[in-house]
């Protein structure tokens, strides 16, 4: 083969870094194991639908109302119900964790009912322990409630039952299944850790283990040296990025409506971005363990929590909306959104792309500015 | 471009300068130098010297803060693209992928340095030749032997046929046998016409170079070749022999003698260098006994050294002086303050220690000595408690450390390899928490350590972060922290690597005055002179103890007509090949 010299230490450098890919048994973990185990955790395992909460209902009230309304709460699928004796047999159950809240009907519901709209009121008493399921049964006996009172206005004849207040949640909306957004987002942060995680450790180990300062001593250039680290990783990052929407798609049954071009695209652009994020803490830190807490703390908790898998963004302060803007993991968690569920959207991936774009240029940019060809 | 004219130099520096940070003292201190082809020339100091900035420099992998460098006549920095295919250049560990095997690290820096086709094939053949690694092409490199690691390295340094060969300590972690082939290889290469640098904190393998740089805190202190500089010492050198008196005390009190600059143990003798030529130091006020006499002895590279650097003074320990004499139980055996019976330890398969017993009595200086991964620290290791035997037994002073490790490490002191301290407290953070480890505390404490810090000159540094001590400074904090509970038995692994000659003296002058108030001393080295010291030696080999005497039993041991005057090093090779050969015969059998 007659290759020019920069190519054949281009290829040499990533035939190199394949080698030690492969034979690194931690690297095959994060890169083939990881995904796998980290989908079926988030998309089994954790569960944001509260399906059958476990409430205790106490009816002090043997009227007709009254009775009709713990049948509505019995029949959704929300809640199992269980009807208690007293409020503190009910109370102490929910002390021990056997319940998430308890609903009071009291005994002039029926009768505050008949009288009209509004006059009636429930108590509702929640597990407080554990907030997000607390605001859950909230909602689910105010959402229960008002449907009710929709049905029974209907029933009456009435389209709009007056001085009703009818509030829509999101929540209370039990066709949504999380698992379509939570996919997505734990693609992204299995990509993160993938990209910026490996990536971390390969130059800091070059330095600690003194191999980068006999490859400076050779006649390798500090493109080949920033090439032939993000070449092999890339391979590595898209084989991981197919087994996760294998996966997905075939294991979990998510649907997916886009484009194989468009998921190609934004991911290579999304690695692109996040290899380079690595890279940087990596040529910076040139301590592995420094560049692998780097790491986490830049990469991997912001594609936790500041990508919109776990908190939605709309509902953070401006300060960290703007911030979420730098992290990668948000643009490929909303592409893989609408591929999935969706399809093609330009105005989504469009915009995805041209942040992957600018946050690969800054990246890599800063890492090619930080390489240096000398030690000091 | 302004290129100065040529000296015939392959390598000229004038005037380097190289500081890494303001407030820090320069690295290298305004260093003139040439190196010229065909030679070897060896670039010796202790660690901070300043040897592997240089290298660096001459490699172009550092920017001169000041002064100019050239190699072949152009500027390594600027010019490096022209110079790299000229310039082999071997960092410390060598620079080699441990999870790649021979071959392909031959390959990588083959197909980095642009080395292909029947060039390729060629360069491949010798160089597996010249290292005889071809039985090992398939092998990861980091399963290699330390010796194996370093003819591979410097095999992927020499692809591409450089013509200046920059080795930044290739003989460290390497044994004397496989320094002494890497040593044949070497030499082969500049007869070839490279020039070549080799930087080593070990004077003994300068000495075989043709060209030698002494180096010391950023400059060249001395230059030329190694018989010039020890013939400036030639009758400076003297055995003190026949020595009635102990050699420790003779030691002391010749070191006193205001005509002698330096003094160390020689087996049975004290060696010494005076001060000028013919001025005799007085043997009577040594009392070195009435047969002592004075024979002169051929000079060493280390003398040069230590003269230059102004030698050393005074052979009383400060330490010794606060430390009371040690009074053992009438139960103990003053014969067996130590003792190792039928130590063994496995690992899975491999037995690191092997049946390996001894005895230590009471204010000996008993040497471990052995190539690398011969099984001295796993046996060193297993005495002070740190592992437990498969297999028979460790004593400290009757005590079995299976049973009682607690009660028998509150008598033993340990100082680790590396010194073991916590870099980012304080010197008095440090003896503060060590005095504390070991149950000292309140007016007891401070006094302790008020002493100690008079004994060993920390009193300047009390608020200074160990990690800016100087290597010496911080020897001597280890060694304090090690003391503080005044043991009866110390421990010492490797105690003195990469500290200059001088500091090492003094930390000797320590151990010395020591075993003289009666503390038994266990050492592991692997420096040759330092074996000297020691009253009695166990030679460590494959987990086996292959021979146990004292420095002179054991050059005895390898006398033979050729060899009249064997050195230290000369026996522990002799010694170790022995080895070899006895257990190549019994496994042909």
């Amino acid at each position: 083969m007659n290759l020019s010299p920069s190519l054949r230490r281009l290829l040499a450098l990533c035939r190199k870094e394949s080698y030690q890919i492969v034979r690194d048994p931690s690297s095959i973990l994060v890169a083939f194991i990881l995904p796998v185990v980290f989908l079926f955790v988030m998309g089994y395992a954790i569960n944001l639908d509260a399906d059958h909460v476990r409430i205790g209902v106490l009816r002090e009230d043997a009227g007709p109302a009254a009775v009709r309304f713990e049948q509505v709460l019995s029949a959704s699928k929300a809640f199992e119900v269980h009807s208690g004796p007293s409020r503190e047999a009910l109370v102490k159950q929910m002390a021990r964790g056997n319940l998430r809240g308890v609903v009071v009907i009291p005994n002039d519901f029926s009768i505050r009912m008949a009288q009209g709209q509004g006059k009636a009121s429930l108590q509702v008493l929640a597990d407080g322990s554990e907030p997000n399921t607390a605001a859950f049964v909230g909602n689910y006996v105010q959402g229960a409630w008002e449907s009710w009172q929709q049905s029974l206005a209907r029933d009456q004849g009435r389209t709009q039952p007056p001085g009703l207040e009818v509030r829509t949640r999101s929540w209370f909306n039990p066709s949504a299944i999380s698992r379509n957004f939570l996919v997505p987002g734990s693609i992204s942060v299995v990509m993160t850790i993938i990209g910026a995680l490996l990536t971390s450790l390969v130059v800091a180990r070059e330095w600690e283990r003194g191999t980068m300062e006999a490859l400076l001593a050779t006649p390798v250039t500090r493109t080949e040296l920033l090439v032939s680290k993000i070449i092999p990783y890339y391979g590595l990052g898209m084989i991981a990025m197919v087994i996760c929407m294998l996966v997905a798609v075939f294991v979990m049954g998510m649907p997916f409506r886009g484009s194989l071009f468009v998921l190609f695209g934004v991911s290579t652009l999304f690695l692109g971005s996040t290899l380079g994020l690595g890279l940087f803490l990596s040529t910076v830190m040139r301590s592995q363990f420094n560049a692998a807490l780097a790491a986490l703390t830049a990469g991997f908790l912001p594609a936790l929590m500041l990508s919109g898998f776990v908190f939605e963004i709309s509902s953070m302060p401006m300060p960290i909306r703007v911030i979420t803007r730098f992290i990668s993991a948000r643009y490929l968690s909303s592409s893989l959104q609408t591929l999935f569920q969706v399809g093609n959207l330009g105005s989504v991936q469009g915009y995805a792309s041209i942040w992957l774009i600018a946050l690969t240029v800054f990246w890599i940019g800063l890492t090619a500015l930080k390489t240096r060809r000398t030690l000091d | 471009m302004n290129i100065p004219p040529s000296t015939g130099a392959a390598l000229e520096v004038r005037g380097l300068v190289k500081t890494f940070a303001p407030g820090l003292p320069p690295a290298l201190d305004h260093l003139t130098t040439s190196f010229h082809a065909g030679t070897i020339t060896g670039l010796v100091g202790p660690d901070g010297a300043g040897k592997t900035t240089l290298l660096r420099t001459l490699a172009g992998l550092l920017q001169p803060t000041e002064g100019s460098v050239r190699v072949l006549d152009m500027d390594p920095f600027t010019q490096g693209d022209f110079l790299r295919d000229q310039v082999g250049y071997m960092p410390q560990k060598f620079g080699l992928y441990e999870d790649l095997s021979v071959l392909e690290n031959l390959v990588l820096y083959a197909d980095l340095r642009n080395v292909t086709g029947e060039d390729r094939e060629r360069s491949f053949k010798q160089m597996l030749a010249f290292t005889d690694l071809a039985r090992f092409t398939d092998r990861l490199a980091g399963k290699l032997s330390g010796g194996m690691k370093q003819k591979l390295g410097l095999a992927c340094t020499l692809l591409g046929s450089p013509r200046v060969l920059l080795l930044d300590e290739p003989g460290v972690g390497v044994d004397p046998i496989s320094r002494r082939e890497l040593w044949r290889m070497v030499r082969g290469l500049a007869s070839e016409g490279l020039t070549i640098l080799w930087s080593t904190a070990y004077l003994d393998e300068a000495e075989l170079c043709d060209d030698v740089r002494l180096m010391n805190k950023g400059n060249i202190i001395a230059s030329g070749t190694p018989k010039e500089l020890m013939d400036q010492m030639r009758g400076r050198c003297l055995h003190v022999a026949n020595l009635k008196a102990q050699r420790r005390e003779v030691l002391r009190k010749a070191l006193h003698d205001p005509e002698v600059v330096d003094g160390v143990i020689q087996g049975a003798n004290v060696r010494v260098v005076i001060r000028e030529v013919g001025r005799f130091p007085d043997l009577a006020a040594m009392e070195a006994g009435p047969d002592a006499v004075l024979v002169e002895v051929d000079p060493r590279l280390e003398d040069a050294f230590i003269s230059r650097l102004g030698g050393v003074h005074g052979g009383d320990s400060a330490l010794a002086a606060v430390t009371k004499p040690v009074e053992l139980p009438a139960s103990i055996d003053p014969e067996a303050v130590i003792e190792a019976r039928g130590l063994t330890k496995r690992f899975g398969e491999f037995t690191a220690t092997d049946h390996v017993s001894f005895k230590v009595s009471k204010g000996e200086i008993f040497g471990l000595l052995g190539p690398n991964g011969a099984g001295k620290s796993t046996t060193f290791k297993m005495k002070c408690g740190l592992l437990k035997p498969t297999e028979g037994q460790a004593l400290v002073m009757g005590l079995d450390l299976k049973f009682s490790p607690s009660e028998a490490r509150q008598r033993l002191g340990y100082m680790a390899q590396k010194f073991s301290l916590y870099l980012g407290l304080t010197v008095e953070q440090n003896l503060v928490f060590f005095s504390g480890i070991y149950g000292l505390d309140g007016q007891q404490q401070k006094e302790k350590i008020h002493e100690l810090v008079e004994a060993f000159g920390l009193r300047p540094f009390l608020q200074t972060k160990t990690v800016d001590l100087a290597l010496g400074f911080k020897q001597r904090l280890a060694l304090a922290c090690a003391v503080m509970h005044e043991p009866q038995i110390l421990f010492l692994d490797e105690p003195t690597s990469g500290v200059d000659p001088v500091t090492r003296r003094e930390f000797w002058t320590h151990i010395n005055g020591l075993a003289q108030k009666g503390v038994t001393i266990m050492v592991t080295t692997h420096f040759m002179d330092e074996a000297e010291y020691c009253d009695r030696i166990a030679l460590i080999y494959r987990g086996k103890r292959i021979a146990m005497g004292t420095p002179d039993d054991l050059k005895g041991m390898v006398v033979t007509p050729d060899c009249s005057n064997p050195t230290m090093e000369d026996a522990f090779i002799e010694l170790v090949l022995r080895a070899d050969r006895e257990r190549e015969a019994k496994v042909s059998q």
